[in-house]
Parts: C-alpha cells; sequence; structure tokens
C-alpha cells in the first residue's frame, strides 16, 4: 500500500513538474501615440485593442500605455491585466478592460510631445517583469519622436525574444512631399529594435491584423 | 604517354592505332580466362549468398506460419470452448427454472390425479337400475274385472301406486345421473391442469433437446480444430479476417465517438483546471479531458469483463460470483458519475460558448441578436455527454475482436512479406549470376578477333576448337542454372538446418 502511494506521488510530483503556467503565455504590451497630430487616430486603436482582447487567451497579459512628453512611467500605462485561467472570469475581464479603454478615448487629451523611446522601455520592463514566454510590443504612432528638452534618450533597447510591431504608421505632410523621410524614420525604428536584438515588424492595413501574431 | 604519343609510335597514326589494338586485344585474350573466373566467381558468390539468405527467410516464415496456425487453432479452440460453456450455462439456467420446479409440478400433478381419482370413484356408483314396471303396470291396467267396484278400486289403486313407484324412480336415476355429470363437469379443468403441466415439462424437455444438439455441432467444431484440420484452419483464418475488418471499423467509429465527446469536455475543463497551464506540449484541460475520457473507456472495460462478455482480463473473469457483481456494481456506479460529469461539463461547455461568443459580438461591435439563445443545443449537448460514456464502455467487444484477430491477420502479413522478400532475393541473386554470364559474353565478343584467329589455329592441327568458356560444366549448362526453384531453396534450407 505504500509502495502503491509512493509511486502515485512520484507521480502526481512529475505532472506538477510539468506543468508550465508562464512560459507559453502571451503579452502584449501596446502604446497609444497622443501626441496632437495623431490622437484623432484613437478611435482605430480601439478596434485593435478588440482585436487583441477577442485573441488572447486565458493566461495572457495586455497592457496599454500611451505616449506622451515623457512616457517611461507607470503613470502613462491606462489599463493593464493578466488574464484569469479560467474563460469565464478571464471574459468579464475582458468586458472591463473594454469599458475602461472606452471612457480613455473619449477623455483623452493631446500632448506636446512625443516619447517613443521612453514608451518602448517601460513596455520592456513590464513585459519582463509579466515573464511571458511571448512579447510583443506594438506602436501605434507615426513613429516621428519629439523629445522634450532635457529628455534623453540614446540608450539602446534590450529587445531579445520581443516582437515590436508598428501599426498604422501614418504619412505627415512631409512625408508626401519627400517618401525618403517616411522611410528613413521607419528604417530607423527597425534598425534600432533589430540592434536590440527583437524582430521588426509593420501592419498599416487594419485589414491585416491577424498578422501580428504571425511570428 | 598521352594519347598523341601513343599514336606517333609509326609514322602512320592508322598504323599506330592497329597495333595498339592488335596488343589490347592479345591483351585481353590472355587475360581472359582469369576474368572469366573472376566474374563468374562474384556472380556465384552474389547468387549463392542471395539464396542462403532466401533460404534463411523461409524458414522463419515457415516457422511464422506454424506459429499463425498454433495461434489460430487456440484461439478457435477458446472460441469453441466458449461456445459451449455458454450453452451448458443455458441448459443450466433452463434446467434450473424448469426442472428446479419439478417437485411442485409433481406435487400438483399428484393432488390433481388423487382429486381424479376420487371423482372417478364417486362418478363410479352407478345410479338405482329402473325397475320394469311399465309391463306390470300395463298387465295389471289391462286385467278385467268383472264390475265389483271392490276389485276395481283395489286395482286402480295398484296401478296408481305403481305409477308413482315408476315416476320416482325415474326422477332418481334422472337426478343420480345428473349428479354425476356435475362430477365429471368438475373433471374438466383438473384435466386440462395436467395437459398444460406436462406440455410445459415437454417445452422444457424439447428446449434442452436443441441446446444439446447445439453443443453436439459445437464439439464437433472443437474436435476438428482439435485434430488441426485444415478445413478449420480455413475457416478460422477466414473468420479472423472479416473480425478484424468488422473490428477495425467499429474502434474508427468508436474513435470518432471519443473525438465527439473530448471536444465536449476539454473547454469547459480549462474552467476547472485552468487554461493556461501545460503538461509538456498540451493543455492540462485537454490532458484532464483525455483521462476523464480514458476512465471511461476502463471502466466500460472492466464492466464487460465483469459481465464476462470479454475475456481481455482473466483475472476478472476469474473472480467468484459475489465478487463479481460488486465489480459490476462499482464499475457501472462509476460510469453512472463519469456520465453525469460529462452532462454537466457539457452544459457548462455551452455557457462558456455563448459568453465568449456574446464577448466576441460586443468586441465587434455588433448588436446583440434579438433571438433568447434556445435551450434545444443544451440539452442535446448533455444528453450526448451523458449518452457517449457508455457508448464507450462497449468498445470493449470490438477491442477484444480486433486483438484476438490482429494477431492472425498481422501474422499473415508477416508471412506474406517474408515470401515476398525470400521471392525477391531469389531474384537478385538469379540477376547478378546472369549478369555475371553477360559481362563474360561481352568481353569475348569484344575480343572475337583473337577467339576467331585462336579457332583457325586450332582447326589447322586438328585440335576441337574451345568455344565457351571451356571446362566449367555450369557455364555448359545455362539453362539448367537459370531455374532456382522454391524446391531449390528449400533444400539449402534443410542442409543448413
Amino acid at each position: 500500500m505504500k509502495k502503491r502511494f509512493a509511486i502515485a506521488l512520484v507521480v502526481c510530483i512529475l505532472m506538477a513538474g510539468c506543468t508550465d503556467t508562464k512560459s507559453r503565455s502571451t503579452g502584449v504590451y501596446m502604446l497609444l501615440d497622443t501626441s496632437g497630430t495623431y490622437a484623432v487616430e484613437l478611435k482605430k486603436a480601439q478596434l485593435i485593442l478588440n482585436y487583441l482582447l477577442g485573441v488572447l487567451a486565458p493566461g495572457d497579459t495586455l497592457a496599454v500605455a500611451r505616449i506622451d512628453t515623457g512616457s517611461f512611467s507607470e503613470k502613462d500605462i491606462i489599463a493593464k491585466v493578466t488574464f484569469d485561467n479560467r474563460p469565464s472570469v478571464a471574459n468579464n475581464q475582458k468586458r472591463a478592460f473594454m469599458q475602461q479603454l472606452e471612457s480613455f478615448v473619449t477623455t483623452v487629451k493631446g500632448s506636446p510631445y512625443t516619447d517613443i523611446s521612453g514608451g518602448i522601455l517601460q513596455a520592456i520592463e513590464y513585459l519582463n517583469e509579466a515573464e511571458s514566454g511571448k512579447k510583443y510590443i506594438l506602436i501605434f504612432s507615426d513613429l516621428k519622436e519629439e523629445l522634450a528638452k532635457g529628455y534623453k534618450r540614446d540608450i539602446p533597447f534590450q529587445l531579445p525574444d520581443y516582437n515590436v510591431i508598428a501599426l498604422n504608421v501614418t504619412k505627415l505632410r512631409g512625408d508626401n512631399m519627400d517618401p525618403k523621410e517616411y522611410l528613413a524614420r521607419v528604417e530607423d525604428w527597425r534598425s534600432k529594435v533589430e540592434n536590440g536584438g527583437g524582430e521588426w515588424g509593420m501592419i498599416n492595413d487594419m485589414e491585416r491584423l491577424e498578422n501580428i501574431f504571425a511570428n | 604517354m598521352t594519347f598523341a604519343n601513343m599514336l606517333n609510335i609509326t609514322s602512320s597514326p592508322a598504323l599506330s592505332i592497329l597495333i595498339w589494338i592488335v596488343l589490347f586485344l592479345l591483351a585481353l585474350y590472355f587475360a581472359r580466362r582469369p576474368f572469366h573466373q573472376a566474374i563468374m566467381s562474384f556472380s556465384k558468390i552474389i547468387r549463392n549468398a542471395l539464396r542462403l539468405t532466401a533460404a534463411a527467410v523461409l524458414s522463419a516464415e515457415q516457422r511464422l506460419v506454424l506459429r499463425n496456425r498454433e495461434v489460430l487453432m487456440a484461439a478457435g479452440l477458446e472460441n469453441a470452448e466458449r461456445k459451449v460453456e455458454r450453452e451448458f450455462d443455458r441448459i443450466a439456467a433452463a434446467v434450473t427454472r424448469d426442472l428446479d420446479g419439478y417437485p411442485n409440478v409433481h406435487r400438483q400433478l399428484s393432488e390433481v390425479i388423487i382429486k381424479l381419482d376420487e371423482d372417478y370413484t364417486t362418478s363410479a356408483d352407478v345410479p338405482p337400475s329402473l325397475p320394469n314396471w311399465m309391463p306390470i303396470i300395463e298387465s295389471i291396467a289391462k286385467i278385467e274385472h268383472s264390475g265389483d267396484s271392490m276389485v276395481a278400486n283395489m286395482l286402480a289403486e295398484i296401478n296408481r301406486s305403481l305409477t308413482e313407484q315408476n315416476k320416482k324412480a325415474i326422477d332418481d336415476y334422472r337426478n343420480s345421473t345428473a349428479a354425476r355429470h356435475g362430477i365429471l363437469n368438475k373433471m374438466m379443468p383438473f384435466w386440462r391442469k395436467v395437459q398444460k403441466s406436462l406440455e410445459r415439462i415437454s417445452g422444457s424437455i424439447d428446449n434442452i433437446k436443441k441446446r444439446a444438439k447445439t453443443v453436439d455441432r459445437t464439439i464437433n467444431e472443437y474436435e476438428k480444430i482439435h485434430a488441426g484440420s485444415d478445413e478449420a484452419a480455413r475457416a478460422l483464418s477466414t473468420s479472423a479476417l472479416t473480425q478484424f475488418a468488422i473490428a477495425g471499423l467499429v474502434l474508427l467509429i468508436a474513435i470518432g465517438g471519443a473525438l465527439i465527446n473530448f471536444n465536449l469536455i476539454a473547454l469547459p475543463m480549462s474552467e476547472m483546471v485552468g487554461g493556461a497551464s501545460y503538461i509538456g506540449p498540451f493543455k492540462t484541460s485537454d490532458v484532464a479531458g483525455l483521462v476523464i475520457i480514458l476512465v471511461e473507456l476502463t471502466m466500460g472495460l472492466f464492466l464487460m469483463e465483469s459481465l464476462r462478455i470479454t475475456r481481455l482480463f482473466p483475472i476478472i473473469g476469474a473472480m467468484d460470483d459475489k465478487m463479481r457483481h460488486r465489480m459490476i456494481i462499482v464499475t457501472f456506479t462509476l460510469l453512472a458519475i463519469l456520465a453525469g460529469v460529462e452532462s454537466a461539463l457539457a452544459f457548462m461547455r455551452d455557457r462558456i460558448a455563448h459568453d465568449m461568443e456574446v464577448l466576441r459580438q460586443t468586441l465587434a461591435g455588433a448588436e446583440q441578436m434579438g433571438l433568447p439563445p434556445s435551450i434545444i443545443p443544451t440539452v442535446g449537448q448533455m444528453v450526448l455527454g451523458f449518452i457517449l460514456p457508455f457508448a464507450l464502455a462497449f468498445v470493449a467487444i470490438p477491442l477484444e475482436m480486433f486483438v484476438a484477430s490482429a494477431r492472425t491477420v498481422l501474422g499473415a502479413g508477416a508471412a506474406w512479406l517474408l515470401r515476398l522478400m525470400a521471392f525477391l532475393l531469389r531474384l537478385l541473386g538469379n540477376i547478378g549470376f546472369y549478369l555475371g554470364r553477360f559481362i563474360v559474353n561481352v568481353y569475348d565478343l569484344a575480343i572475337f578477333p583473337a577467339i576467331w584467329l585462336e579457332g583457325i589455329i586450332m582447326a589447322t592441327r586438328g585440335k576441337n576448337v574451345d568455344l565457351p568458356a571451356a571446362g566449367d560444366p555450369e557455364e555448359s549448362q545455362p539453362v539448367e542454372e537459370a531455374v532456382d526453384s522454391y524446391e531449390e531453396t528449400i533444400q539449402i534450407k534443410e542442409q543448413q538446418e
């Protein structure tokens, strides 16, 4: 009897040892550009977030933060959640998250500067703490960084195992006159991400959001 | 030495080429016999090695065929034993049912017979016979009297008395006869009772006779199998193949059922064990769902074993009846509980799926549909969740059939493959041998001028020309060598043994 119990115990321990709750989860950190020229695009961001809420599964992590003058701050996180393991509870969390975002979009005020790098640094910090298996940073912005005087962001990113995806990168007036500016801007961010060890991607067509998790 | 230098050994390149050709042919001519021997030896090595391998393979095939036959016969014997056992069980049940009550029937019959006997005795009382009054009355009535009133009165009185007595006697007779008829009437139900009892006993005996015939037939089959007759082997082999196909088909259907069952419970299991944990590469909820289905299947197997429908676990079949009945109750109860759990999970699944759909619609910005959700799919899923575990319990029957017949079918398949392999090995051996011969012939063809010259020289000296590769008896009988028959291979095999 004792022998059987011991075998059962060993099996249980082995099964518990095999259990992995974190490494397969997905962590998504979305940065929303709220600078004056881009704030009008936030309705589209809401669509993207609804898509993400539909796709993410129990155990996954989702956070949304704004990009403003100084984005390297927890205060800029608008909403964050790690979905419960039970689907029914996770569904309720998604509903609550959706409402939080809705109220943000309706009350958001434009910021004079755009600190994208600070936002990315904050995202790295948050997702590292969340210990997600797959990490995604989504940047909903025109990628035009404008730092306020005194802000320094010349820190190289540490992005191994990260997928950084720029969404809805709109063309500015100057880009239309000289597309090189747009291409240079995108290329600059791509090289920053890839130099940090991350994967770079860009999705401008909102009908192809499934490509976010294609990798 | 370059090709140009080779052409410059004489002033004329053509002559140089001719010299080289002659030298080359001479070299080939002198190397002819060793070359022939080398090629033929090599081809024989290939042929013999492959033939030996083929013989070994055939030997293995024979052993496998024998083993298959043993397995087939053993399975046939077991099946026949099971049939006989079943028939004996039925006979025992019939005897217990019908003849256990025989003392009671016997007592009833005795009582009825006693009653009938009593009735018969009673009805045997003969009614008083009718006195022969009528002629006396008539003769008295005819007596003439002389008008004496006293005589006349006396005669009249005698006539009246006699008439009254006659009437009374007739009445008594009729009453007695009616009483006898009444007794006989009462006997009828008893007769019928006796008849029914006898018919029942007769039916039971007929049933036992039929069973006995079936037992006889099965025993005959058993004897044939036991004797190891080819007829029995063929019948059993065909039967095994059919059983394999049917059991395989039913198992495929069962797998389909198990998959549906799995889909019913996998999602709600994530509500119980969490949807984000993994065991190895698999979701814990999926593994939990699978485990529940496997436990149900195991319970079904044990239930069928306890009922002695299958015999996959002899230890269960060998248990005493009391323990077996307990096991039946336990396994059936567990199966019913699991079916209930599945039904509840199916209900939960419907709720979760509905909730997810509503959320998806909300996220998509679609308006909620006005129609209230129907309960029919929910009830349907719950019923399905309850029934499927019981349906899966019956998988034990085709599984046993599949396992039993698979041994025969796979054995036959393996034997066929071994035969094919032996054939291919023999074929390759022959191809190797004749390839060697072909190379030798091509060689001779290349140096035919030298051989032709040899023939002329030998003819002038009056010697026979050694046209083919001389002195090799095997080469002089190419057709015989070509025959690499099955019997030959068997002979080699016997030599090996």
